[in-house]
C-alpha cells in the first residue's frame, strides 16, 4: 500500500515533468519558431551568419527532429549556450543558484517563524485587537506589490538614510575573507530580506490563523480546560500541534518558490541571483536562458509538490488510504 | 426570501416569475452587501477610479504622456500647482501618467479576470458534468498547470509572444486558470447529484440544456464570487510583468510608471513623487477589490453560507 503510494506519487511527479519538456520545445520552437530571426531581426547579418546561428541552435530538420534532438541534449544535462554570454546555460544557473537561495531561504525561514506566531496570537484571541491588527496587516501586505516594497524600502533605508548598502551581493571590489565578507554579505542581504519576509508573513499568518480556528472547537480541546490545564499548556501542548498541519504543507510548497520567489525583488537591489539572471535574460531576449530557467523552476515546484505530498502521508495517516 | 414565496402564488408566467425572482435576489443581494461597511468603503474607491479611468482624455489630455510634447518642461520639478504629481526625467506630468496607467491597470485586470474565469468554468463545467476520460484528461492538464509555477511560466509565455495589452490579458489567463476549473469542477459535481438535473434528463432534456439550464445558474454565485477574488491578482501580475519588461511599451501602466521610475534612477535621486503614486494607486485599487470581494464572497458563496446550498 505504502510503496503503491509513492509510486503513484513520483510517476506523476514524472508525467508532469514530462509535460514541461514539451510545454518548453512547444513555446520557444513552434510559438516562437524561429528564435534567430526574432533575436537578430533589424542587425543586417549575412544569411550565411543567420545559418550558422540556426544550426548552432538546433533549428535545422522537422519539428519532430528537432524536438527528439532536445530531448537528447537536455537528458545530457546540457541545455544549451546562453544567447549574451555564450557561456554554457547550466554554468550561468549554478553561479546564481547560492545567492537566490542565501536570499530567499533566508527569508522564507524567518517569515515562516514570524508569521506562524502571528497567526497563533490572532487565531487563539479572536477579533481581539492582535487579530485585526495582524489581519489588517497581512492583507495590507498582500496588496503591496513586493518590488514596490522594495523600491520604498530602498530609497528610504539605503538612499535617505544610508543605514544599508544600494545593492549587490558584497562591497565592490571586496577582497575581505572569512568573517568579515560573510558579515558584509549580510549587510547587503539585510534589506531585500526585510522585504521579502514582510511580503511572505501574512500568507503563513492567515492560513495558521483559520487552521486554528478550525481546532478551537474540537472536542479534545474542551477535555483539555476542563482537566484544568492553563490557557498557555493547552494552546502549546494540545491546540498548536493539531492546527500546524496546513502550515507545514505551505511551508513545504513555498520551498519550491524558493528560486523563483524573487524574480522582481532581486532586480530592485541587482541582488546577483536567479531573479537577476531572468531579467537579463528577458532584456536579451536569451532564449536558451529563459528556457533552461523555466525547466529549473518548474522542476523545483514538482519536487516540491512531491515533497509535500509524501509528507502528508507521513504526518496524516488519513491520506494514505485514499 | 418570503418575496419569491408570495410571488410564486400571485404569478404563473413563467418569464415574469423568473425576473421578479431575480429581482428579488438581487434586493437580498444588496441589502445583504450594504451590512459591510468596509466593502461598501472600497465599492466606492473603487467607482472613483473607475470614473478616473474612463475619464483620463477629460481629466489630463493625452499629450501629457508623450516625451516629444514635454520637451519644454523642466524635469524632475517637485509636486507644485501646474503638475500635481512633479515631473519625470522627461519632463512629462507623473500625474498624467497617473491617470493613463490606471485605465491600463484596470483594464487589464477586469479582462484578464474575465478570460480566466471565462476557461476555467469552462473546463469545470466540462470536467464536472461529462465525467470519466473527459474529467480525467482536463483535470490533469489542471494539475499540470497548477504545478508550474505562476510567474515563471507568465514570464516566458510573455518572452515568446508580442509585447502587447492583448498579449499581457492572454498570458494571466492561461496562468491563472487552473484554480477556478477545480473549485467549479467541485461545485458541477455536488450540483448535478441534485434531483431536478434527474427529473430534467427523464422529462428528456439534452446535455447542453441541463448544463445552460440548471448546472450554470446554481454554479454561477460561486463563479461571481469568484471574479472578484481573482482581480487584485490579475491587477498585481500585470504590474509584475510591466516592471520586468513585458508589459505594451506602448501603452503606459502603473507598472510600466514604476519600471521607468526605476530604470531612469527616481530612487537614487530620491524622486519619491514619481514612484509612490503609482505603486499606492496599486495598493488602494488591490485592497478595494480585495474587501468588496470578500463581502462578495460571504454572500455568494454556498459553502460559507450557513445553511448551505
Amino acid at each position: 500500500m505504502r510503496a503503491r503510494f509513492v509510486a503513484g506519487k513520483v510517476f506523476g511527479a514524472f508525467g508532469t515533468l514530462v509535460f514541461v519538456l514539451v510545454f518548453n520545445f512547444f513555446l520557444f520552437r513552434v510559438v516562437n519558431d524561429d528564435p534567430t530571426g526574432k533575436l537578430f531581426r533589424g542587425r543586417n547579418l549575412s544569411q550565411d551568419q543567420l545559418d550558422r546561428r540556426r544550426r548552432e541552435f538546433n533549428l535545422d530538420g522537422s519539428k519532430f527532429e528537432q524536438f527528439i534532438a532536445y530531448l537528447k541534449q537536455t537528458m545530457r544535462g546540457n541545455l544549451g549556450d546562453s544567447f549574451l554570454s555564450r557561456r554554457p546555460v547550466t554554468t550561468e544557473i549554478r553561479e546564481a543558484l547560492w545567492p537566490t537561495i542565501a536570499l530567499v531561504g533566508t527569508s522564507t525561514i524567518l517569515s515562516m517563524l514570524i508569521g506562524i506566531m502571528l497567526g497563533i496570537a490572532a487565531g487563539w484571541r479572536r477579533r481581539s485587537g492582535t487579530d485585526v491588527a495582524a489581519t489588517s496587516f497581512s492583507m495590507f501586505t498582500y496588496s503591496v506589490p513586493d518590488f514596490w516594497l522594495g523600491m520604498v524600502l530602498l530609497a528610504f533605508f539605503a538612499v535617505k538614510w544610508p543605514w544599508f548598502p544600494t545593492g549587490g551581493f558584497e562591497d565592490a571590489g571586496s577582497t575581505a575573507t572569512g568573517f568579515s565578507a560573510l558579515l558584509d554579505q549580510a549587510h547587503h542581504m539585510a534589506l531585500p530580506c526585510i522585504t521579502l519576509t514582510l511580503a511572505y508573513i501574512g500568507e503563513y499568518m492567515i492560513v495558521m490563523r483559520s487552521s486554528l480556528l478550525d481546532t478551537v472547537n474540537e472536542d479534545f480541546l474542551q477535555l483539555a480546560r476542563a482537566k484544568g490545564l492553563r490557557d498557555v499548556v493547552v494552546r502549546r501542548r494540545h491546540a498548536v500541534p493539531n492546527a500546524l498541519l496546513p502550515v507545514v504543507s505551505l511551508s513545504a510548497l513555498n520551498f519550491g518558490y524558493v528560486l523563483s520567489g524573487a524574480i522582481a525583488v532581486e532586480a530592485i537591489y541587482s541582488w546577483p541571483g536567479i531573479g537577476q539572471a531572468t531579467l537579463e535574460a528577458i532584456r536579451g531576449p536569451d532564449f536558451p536562458m529563459l528556457q533552461g530557467l523555466f525547466l529549473l523552476l518548474s522542476g523545483s515546484m514538482i519536487l516540491a509538490n512531491l515533497a509535500v505530498d509524501l509528507l502528508y502521508s507521513l504526518l496524516d495517516p488519513r491520506v494514505r488510504g485514499r | 426570501m418570503s418575496d419569491v414565496v408570495k410571488t410564486q402564488t400571485t404569478t404563473f408566467s413563467p418569464r415574469s416569475f423568473r425576473w421578479q425572482r431575480r429581482r428579488a435576489a438581487t434586493v437580498d443581494f444588496w441589502s445583504r452587501f450594504r451590512g459591510d461597511r468596509l466593502a461598501l468603503f472600497g465599492l466606492a474607491v473603487l467607482l472613483t477610479f473607475i470614473v478616473m479611468a474612463i475619464g483620463a482624455p477629460w481629466i489630463s489630455p493625452k499629450e501629457g504622456l508623450s516625451a516629444v510634447d514635454s520637451i519644454d518642461n523642466p524635469t524632475w520639478a517637485t509636486p507644485r500647482f501646474d503638475y500635481p504629481f512633479g515631473t519625470d526625467n522627461l519632463g512629462r506630468s507623473v500625474a498624467a501618467q497617473f491617470v493613463w496607467g490606471s485605465r491600463v491597470s484596470l483594464w487589464v485586470g477586469l479582462s484578464a479576470t474575465v478570460l480566466t474565469i471565462a476557461i476555467g468554468s469552462a473546463v469545470g463545467v466540462t470536467a464536472g458534468f461529462f465525467g470519466r476520460w473527459t474529467d480525467a484528461t482536463l483535470m490533469r492538464l489542471t494539475d499540470w498547470f497548477l504545478v508550474i509555477p505562476f510567474l515563471p511560466l507568465a514570464i516566458v509565455l510573455a518572452s515568446v509572444l508580442d509585447r502587447s495589452l492583448r498579449n499581457v490579458v492572454l498570458v494571466i489567463a492561461i496562468t491563472s486558470w487552473p484554480g477556478t476549473a477545480r473549485l467549479v469542477r467541485a461545485q458541477v459535481l455536488t450540483v448535478k447529484q441534485r434531483l431536478f438535473v434527474d427529473r430534467a434528463r427523464a422529462l428528456g432534456a439534452s446535455r447542453f440544456h441541463v448544463i445552460r439550464r440548471h448546472i450554470l445558474p446554481n454554479v454561477a454565485p460561486l463563479i461571481l464570487a469568484n471574479v472578484t477574488l481573482a482581480v487584485p491578482i490579475s491587477i498585481l501580475t500585470e504590474t509584475t510583468l510591466a516592471f520586468l519588461g513585458l508589459g505594451d511599451p506602448k501603452r503606459p501602466s502603473w507598472g510600466k510608471t514604476l519600471e521607468e521610475a526605476f530604470n531612469a534612477g527616481a530612487i537614487s535621486r530620491n524622486a519619491w513623487w514619481y514612484y509612490l503614486p503609482a505603486g499606492a494607486g496599486i495598493v488602494i485599487v488591490v485592497l478595494a477589490f480585495t474587501l468588496v470581494g470578500r463581502a462578495v464572497e460571504e454572500i455568494l458563496d454556498p459553502r460559507l453560507r450557513e445553511g448551505g446550498l
